[in-house]
C-alpha cells in the first residue's frame, strides 16, 4: 500500500477506534460490565406517599424515596448489614447507654453546607417534638433515647433529648437501656437529618423541588402527586463518583395488573406480581421474576376481650381453626409468591433468630386435620356440637380476599365453621381493628428493625398494637429481659413457644417480595430483608 | 331571561353554604378519622396533631372558619394527608388534568353520540339503525374497567403505539386512551335518547307537514327536529357533563392522570377532611353553572317554557 | 231542538262504547309492542335469564363457595370449562365453580338493578312532575334541594350509609336508588315544563280538573316514554354502580357475588389466559342489558300516545 493509503487507513482506524471508545459508554468499575446509555431506574408505587419529609414519613414508598435524597448516619449493605452512611463509625460507651458517631468532613447539603452533627440533633428533636405532629414519633420511644417518652407525653421540651453535638463531627447518643440493635435503628429514615434554614424559611413547603435540601445521592426534581416524581443525580453527595443511576422516576399505578401490562411493555423497570402469577412469569420470564424473603409476617387477630365471642375464648377452639388452615395451600395454591407458612409469629429471615419448633409445624395436614377436629369436639363446636360461625375482617384487597375465602372454606371443610368474609377499606378497618369491633381480623406486621423483638413486642401487654388485646405475665417478663440479656434468642424462642401455644393470633406465612425486575437492572440486594434499597447501589447493563 | 339568570345565581350562593354544612355533617358522622393509622399515635402528639388541623374545635366552630375561608379567601385549607400540600395545589394540579380530558370526552361524546343518534332515527328499522343501535350499546354496556384495561392491553402491549398511562402534562399521547375510555357510555347515552327523542319528533304533525311539503330531509332536521329533539339529551347533558368532569375515578385509577377523580376517592377513604370538602364545593359549583345553563338552553329551545 | 230519545239512549250505550275503548287502549298498547319482533325476542332473552337467575343453581353441580384448591391461584388456567368436571362455565381465580357464582351474580344484579330503577323512577318521577307542573317558586325550591343533593358526591354518602346502617343487600337498594332519582327527576321536570304548556293540560286545568289529578293522569303518562327509556337506561347504570361499589369493597359481600364483582374480578384476570373467567359474566350481562334496551324501546313504541 502507498503511504497516503495507509495513512488514511490507519487515520481511519484510529477514528473508528475513537468513536468505538465514545459509543461504548463506561463500564462499571468493579465489574467491567457495558452499561447502558441511559441510566434511568423507573418503578411502580402503589398510592401517592403522604410524605417524604424523614421525620413526617410513614409508609414504604415514602421511605424508599427518602433513602435516597438523604443519607443517615449508617447505611446498610446489600445483606442488611450496617456500613458507613454519614457516619463513619461510632463507639459504644461501657455501660452501652452511649453512643458516639464520627462525622465525616466531606458529607455535603444539596446546596453546599456541609452536614453537621447539629443537622442530626435538629432532626432528632424534631422527631420527638410533638408539635412536628410526626406519625413516627413512637420510633424515638423505641429507640430508647434519653427523655423521649417524656418530651412525647408533653412532659418535657424536646431540647432534653438525650442528643448532644460534642463538636460539628461528633453526635452523641444517650439511651436509656443498652440495645444491642441500636445501631441498626438509625438506617431508618425517621433518623435522618433535615436541613433546619429550609424548614424554617419555607415551612409546609420546604419538600417541593424548587426548595428542598437533601443531602443523599439524590434531589427530587419534579413531584406530581398522584403521578410521577422524579429525582436525579445530587453532584454535591460525598461519594457521587460512586452513583451509576443517573435519574429514578417513580410512577404511582392504582391497580397491579395495570402494572405488570405497562411492565412488559417496558414503561417501568420494577412492578410487584400480582398474587399467583409468579409461577408462570418466572417460566416466561425467568431473568425478570424475582422473589426473596420480606421481613413482614401476615396472621390473623383474635379479640380476646370480652367484646370477641365467647367460642373464640377457648384456647382449643384457637389452636384447632389454626391448625385446620393448611397453609401449603395457602402458600403454593393461593399466593405461589415464593412466601414460607408461618406457625410461629417472628420471621424466619430475622437476623440471629431461628424458628422454634413448634408441634404443629411437624405434622402433616391430615394429622392437623384430625387433631383440630379433636380439639373442636373436645370444646362443643363444630360438626358435632354447637353450630359456629366467625367472621373474618379484612382491608379491600384481591389478595386478602383470596387468602381468607380460602381459609374460610378450608374451616367449613375440615371443622363445619362457617365463616362471613367482611372487607373494609383501610381507614374504617383500622378504627375497627383497633378498637375491638371484631372477630377475626387480618394483619401484616413488618419489623421496624432486623431483630425479633420487633415483632413479640405487639404481643405484649403494653405495646398499643396489641389489637388482640393479649395479656400474658409470663411473655412480658420475657420480653423486659431479652432487652438486656447478651444471649436473647432463648428468651424469644420461649415467648415464641407461648404464642404458639395460647395463640392470640393465628399466624398464616411469612411475606415475600414478589417482583418483575427488568433484567438490565444490576446489584438489586436480594438479600436485604428489609428491602431497603438504595438507587445509588445498582445499575444498569447495556442489553 | 337576565333576570332568571340573576335570580338562578343570587340561588346559587345559599344553595353551595348548605352544601357546606351538609359535607360537614356527612363527614363528620362517618367512622375513622385521618389519623388512625397501623401504630396509634401518642395522645400527646394526636392532641397536637388535632389542633394543628383545628379538630380539637368543636363542629359549628370549624364549620365556621372553613366557610370564612372559602368564602372570604378561597382559601380550602391544608390537607390532612399531604403534608406538604394545600387543598388549592391538590385542586390546581388536579383540575386541569380531568377539565382537559372531560372535555374532550364530552365533545367526542357529544359529536358521536348526536349523530349516531339522528342516523339511527331516520333509517328507523334499518340495518343501519340496528348497527348504530348495536354499537351504542356495546360501548355503554362494557363497563369502564373493562374497556380501560383491554384498551391499554391493546394499544400499549401488543400495539405499542401510546404509552399505557401517565399524563406528563397533557401530551396528546396520554390523552387519547382516556379520553376513548370515557367518552364511550356516554356517547351511547346520547345516541339512545336523541334517537328515541328524534323518534319522536319526527312523528310529530309539524314534520309531517315539512316533509309533505318536500323540504329535503338535511333541512327538515337541522331547522326543524333537531331543536325540540335536544331537549331530552340536554337534561341529561348537564349532568352527564359534571360526572364526566369530576372525572371518573375509574379513568383516573387506570391511566394514572392525576385527576381528582382519584384524588377525592384516596381522600374519602383517608378521611382527609379538607380535601373532601374543597372536591365537594367544587363539584357544586359546577354542577349549579351547568344545570343554569342547561336550563337556560332549554328556554331558548322551546319558546313555550317561560320561567 | 232536543235529541229524540232513541238518539239520547244511543248516546248513552255509545258512552259505556267509549269506557270500554278507554281501557282496551292498553289492549292496543299490547298488541303493538308484541307487533315489535325486536322487543319480543328481548323480552323472551329477559324471562330465560330470570330462569336462569332464579332456577338455574338446580343445574348447579358445586356449591357457589366451594373452592378446588387444585385449580386455584397459579393454576387457575386448568380450570377451563369443560362438561366432564361439571364445571360448565370453568371457575374463578379461587378455584369456585363460576356457573354457580354466575347463577347467584345475575340474581343479585338483576335485583339490584330492577328495586332500584323502580325507587329511582316512581320517586324521581313524581318529584320532577310535581315541581315541573306547580312552576314558580315551589319549582324552584324543589330543583335547588336536587341541586344540593346531587352536588353531594354519591359515593361519599353511600360509603357512610352502608357504614352506619351495616352492609346488606337492603342497603344496597335503597343507597343505590336513592342516588339515582335525581337525575330521573331532572328529566321528568324538564319534559313537564314542555307538556305542561301544551293545549290539553289548558284544556284539563279550564275544566277544572285538581292539579294532582292532571299530573297523574295527564303528565305522567305523557312522561312515559322518556321515562321507560331513560328507566331502561338506568337499569344497566345501577348494576354499573354496583359493581364500582363492591370494586370499592362495599357491595355485595363474600362469599355473596354480583354480576359488576364478577366482571370486574375476570377483568383483572384478562391477560392471566383465564379469560372465560371475564366472557361468562361478561355475556350475561350484555345480554341482560341487550334485553333491557329493546324491551324499553318496545314499550316506548307501545305507549306512545302520539301514535295513537
Amino acid at each position: 500500500m502507498s503511504i497516503k493509503a495507509t495513512l488514511l487507513a490507519s487515520g481511519a482506524a484510529v477514528l473508528i477506534g475513537l468513536s468505538g471508545a465514545v459509543y461504548a459508554q463506561a463500564t462499571h468499575p468493579v465489574s467491567g460490565e457495558a452499561l447502558a446509555a441511559d441510566q434511568t431506574f423507573t418503578y411502580r408505587i402503589l398510592d401517592e406517599f403522604p410524605s417524604f419529609d424523614p421525620q413526617l414519613a410513614e409508609d414504604v414508598s415514602g421511605g424508599e424515596i427518602i433513602r435516597d435524597l438523604w443519607e443517615g448516619l449508617m447505611n446498610q449493605d446489600a445483606d442488611g448489614n450496617l456500613e458507613p452512611g454519614v457516619a463513619t463509625g461510632y463507639t459504644v460507651s461501657d455501660d452501652k447507654l452511649v453512643y458516639t458517631f464520627t462525622l465525616r468532613d466531606t458529607a455535603k447539603w444539596s446546596n453546599g453546607d456541609p452536614v453537621t452533627a447539629n443537622d442530626f440533633v435538629y432532626a432528632w428533636r424534631r422527631a420527638a417534638d410533638p408539635v412536628t405532629a410526626s406519625e413516627y414519633a413512637w420510633f424515638m420511644e423505641l429507640m430508647s433515647l434519653q427523655n423521649a417518652s417524656e418530651i412525647l407525653a408533653g412532659e418535657m421540651a424536646p431540647d432534653t433529648l438525650g442528643v448532644r453535638a460534642v463538636d460539628d463531627l461528633t453526635f452523641e447518643v444517650t439511651i436509656t437501656q443498652p440495645l444491642p440493635y441500636f445501631a441498626q435503628m438509625t438506617t431508618h429514615f425517621t433518623t435522618f437529618p433535615t436541613h433546619q434554614a429550609t424548614i424554617e424559611a419555607h415551612g409546609d413547603q420546604w419538600t417541593r423541588p424548587e426548595n428542598i435540601v437533601s443531602n443523599g445521592a439524590y434531589v427530587l426534581t419534579e413531584h406530581i402527586p398522584a403521578e410521577r416524581s422524579v429525582r436525579s443525580r445530587n453532584p454535591m453527595y460525598w461519594d457521587n463518583e460512586n452513583t451509576i443511576i443517573e435519574t429514578v422516576v417513580a410512577l404511582v399505578i392504582n391497580d397491579e395488573n395495570q402494572a405488570l401490562t405497562r411492565y412488559l411493555a417496558g414503561e417501568l423497570d420494577r412492578t410487584e406480581v400480582p398474587a399467583g402469577q409468579y409461577p408462570r412469569l418466572a417460566e416466561e420470564y425467568p431473568d425478570e421474576a424475582l422473589s426473596f424473603p420480606l421481613l413482614c409476617s401476615y396472621y390473623y387477630n383474635v379479640n380476646l376481650t370480652d367484646t370477641g365471642p365467647e367460642a373464640l375464648q377457648d384456647v382449643r377452639v384457637r389452636q384447632a381453626l389454626s391448625m385446620a388452615i393448611d397453609r401449603d395451600i395457602i402458600v403454593n395454591n393461593v399466593l405461589a409468591g415464593g412466601q414460607v407458612p408461618a406457625y410461629t409469629l417472628t420471621h424466619w429471615a430475622t437476623a440471629g433468630f431461628e424458628v422454634p419448633e413448634v408441634a404443629a409445624a411437624a405434622m402433616t395436614q391430615e394429622e392437623r386435620n384430625a387433631a383440630a377436629v379433636a380439639l373442636m369436639d373436645e370444646a362443643g363446636y363444630g360438626t358435632n356440637g354447637a353450630p359456629l360461625s366467625v367472621e373474618i375482617l379484612y382491608n379491600t384487597s384481591e389478595a386478602h380476599q383470596s387468602v381468607a375465602v380460602a381459609i374460610g372454606q378450608m374451616w367449613k371443610q375440615t371443622l363445619g365453621v362457617d365463616s362471613t368474609l367482611a372487607n373494609q377499606e383501610w381507614q374504617t378497618f383500622l378504627e375497627a381493628r383497633g378498637n375491638q369491633n371484631y372477630e377475626l381480623a387480618r394483619a401484616g406486621w413488618c419489623g421496624d428493625y432486623n431483630e425479633a423483638s420487633t415483632f413479640i413486642d405487639i404481643v405484649t401487654t403494653g405495646s398499643g398494637y396489641n389489637d388482640s388485646k393479649f395479656s400474658n405475665a409470663d411473655l412480658d417478663a420475657l420480653m423486659v429481659e431479652a432487652k438486656t440479656s447478651d444471649d436473647p434468642l432463648p428468651l424469644y424462642t420461649q415467648a415464641e413457644q407461648i404464642i404458639a401455644t395460647e395463640l392470640p393470633i393465628l399466624p398464616v406465612y411469612h411475606y415475600a417480595s414478589v417482583y418483575m425486575l427488568n433484567d438490565a437492572i444490576q446489584n438489586w440486594p436480594v438479600n436485604n430483608v428489609q428491602q431497603n434499597w438504595y438507587s445509588r447501589d445498582i445499575y444498569k447493563i447495556a442489553e | 331571561m337576565y333576570s332568571y339568570i340573576f335570580r338562578r345565581l343570587a340561588v346559587a350562593v345559599p344553595t353551595i353554604l348548605i352544601l357546606i354544612v351538609l359535607s360537614f355533617m356527612l363527614m363528620f358522622a362517618a367512622p375513622g378519622g385521618p389519623f388512625n393509622s397501623d401504630r396509634p399515635l401518642s395522645p400527646t402528639v394526636m392532641a397536637n396533631i388535632e389542633a394543628r388541623y383545628g379538630l380539637d374545635q368543636p363542629y359549628w366552630k370549624q364549620m365556621w372558619d372553613y366557610t370564612v375561608n372559602v368564602v372570604t379567601r378561597f382559601d380550602f385549607g391544608p390537607s390532612f394527608q399531604y403534608r406538604d400540600r394545600t387543598v388549592n395545589d391538590v385542586i390546581s394540579q388536579g383540575f386541569p388534568v380531568t377539565l382537559t380530558y372531560g372535555f374532550w370526552s364530552f365533545v367526542v361524546a357529544v359529536i358521536f353520540g348526536l349523530a349516531l343518534g339522528i342516523m339511527a332515527a331516520i333509517r328507523h328499522n334499518s340495518w343501519l339503525d340496528y348497527l348504530a343501535v348495536g354499537i351504542s350499546i356495546g360501548a355503554q354496556v362494557l363497563p369502564n374497567f373493562v374497556m380501560a384495561p383491554i384498551l391499554v392491553l391493546v394499544f400499549t402491549l401488543w400495539l405499542g403505539w401510546l404509552p399505557g398511562g401517565g399524563w406528563n402534562g397533557g401530551q396528546w399521547e396520554y390523552v387519547i386512551l382516556p379520553v376513548v375510555a370515557l367518552s364511550t357510555s356516554y356517547m351511547a347515552s346520547i345516541a339512545r335518547i336523541m334517537r328515541s327523542s328524534m323518534l319522536e319528533v319526527m312523528n310529530a304533525g309539524f314534520i309531517r307537514t315539512a316533509r309533505a311539503k318536500g323540504l329535503p330531509m338535511y333541512r327538515i332536521i337541522m331547522r326543524h327536529a333537531l331543536k325540540p329533539a335536544l331537549l331530552p339529551v340536554l337534561s341529561y347533558l348537564g349532568p352527564a357533563f359534571v360526572s364526566m368532569i369530576t372525572g371518573s375515578v375509574i379513568i383516573d385509577v387506570y391511566f394514572s392522570t392525576g385527576g381528582i377523580g382519584q384524588f377525592f376517592v384516596n381522600s374519602a377513604f383517608s378521611r382527609d377532611y379538607s380535601v373532601i370538602m374543597g372536591i365537594t364545593i367544587l363539584v357544586g359549583v359546577l354542577t349549579i353553572l351547568f344545570n343554569l345553563v342547561v336550563d337556560v338552553l332549554y328556554a331558548w329551545i322551546d319558546p313555550k317554557i317561560r320561567y | 231542538m232536543f235529541p229524540e230519545k232513541a238518539v239520547a239512549d244511543g248516546l248513552v250505550d255509545a258512552a259505556h262504547l267509549a269506557e270500554v275503548q278507554g281501557r282496551s287502549l292498553w289492549k292496543d298498547a299490547r298488541i303493538r309492542f308484541f307487533r315489535n319482533k325486536a322487543a319480543v325476542v328481548a323480552l323472551v332473552c329477559l324471562i330465560a335469564i330470570c330462569i336462569f337467575a332464579f332456577f338455574g343453581s338446580a343445574l348447579a353441580q358445586y356449591e357457589r363457595d366451594a373452592i378446588d384448591f387444585t385449580l386455584s391461584g397459579p393454576n387457575a388456567y386448568k380450570g377451563a370449562p369443560s362438561f366432564e368436571t361439571g364445571h360448565y362455565f370453568g371457575t374463578d381465580a379461587d378455584g369456585r365453580d363460576l356457573y354457580a357464582r354466575t347463577v347467584q351474580g345475575t340474581r343479585i344484579s338483576l335485583l339490584v338493578g330492577i328495586v332500584g330503577a323502580l325507587i329511582a323512577v316512581i320517586v324521581g318521577t313524581l318529584y320532577g312532575a310535581v315541581s315541573g307542573y306547580f312552576g314558580g317558586r315551589t319549582d324552584g325550591l324543589m330543583m335547588r334541594t336536587v341541586d344540593i343533593l346531587m352536588s353531594v358526591p354519591y359515593m361519599f354518602v353511600l360509603i357512610l350509609m352502608l357504614v352506619i346502617f351495616g352492609k346488606s343487600i337492603l342497603m344496597l337498594f335503597v343507597g343505590i336508588g336513592l342516588i339515582s332519582w335525581l337525575d330521573m327527576a331532572r328529566i321528568a321536570r324538564g319534559q313537564t315544563l314542555t307538556i305542561k304548556n301544551k293545549e290539553f293540560v289548558e284544556a284539563a286545568i279550564a275544566i277544572g280538573v285538581r292539579p294532582m289529578r292532571i299530573i297523574l293522569r295527564h303528565i305522567v303518562p305523557n312522561l312515559a316514554g322518556i321515562v321507560v327509556v331513560y328507566s331502561t337506561l338506568l337499569i344497566p347504570g345501577m348494576i354499573i354502580t354496583e359493581s364500582f361499589i363492591s370494586f370499592l369493597g362495599l357491595g355485595v359481600q363474600e362469599p355473596n357475588t354480583s354480576l359488576g364483582a364478577l366482571i370486574s374480578r375476570g377483568a383483572s384476570q384478562m391477560q392471566y389466559g383465564v379469560i372465560w373467567q371475564l366472557a361468562f359474566p361478561l355475556f350475561f350481562f350484555i345480554i341482560t342489558l341487550f334485553a333491557f334496551f329493546f324491551v324499553g324501546d318496545g314499550l316506548r313504541d307501545a305507549l306512545d300516545p302520539k301514535d295513537r
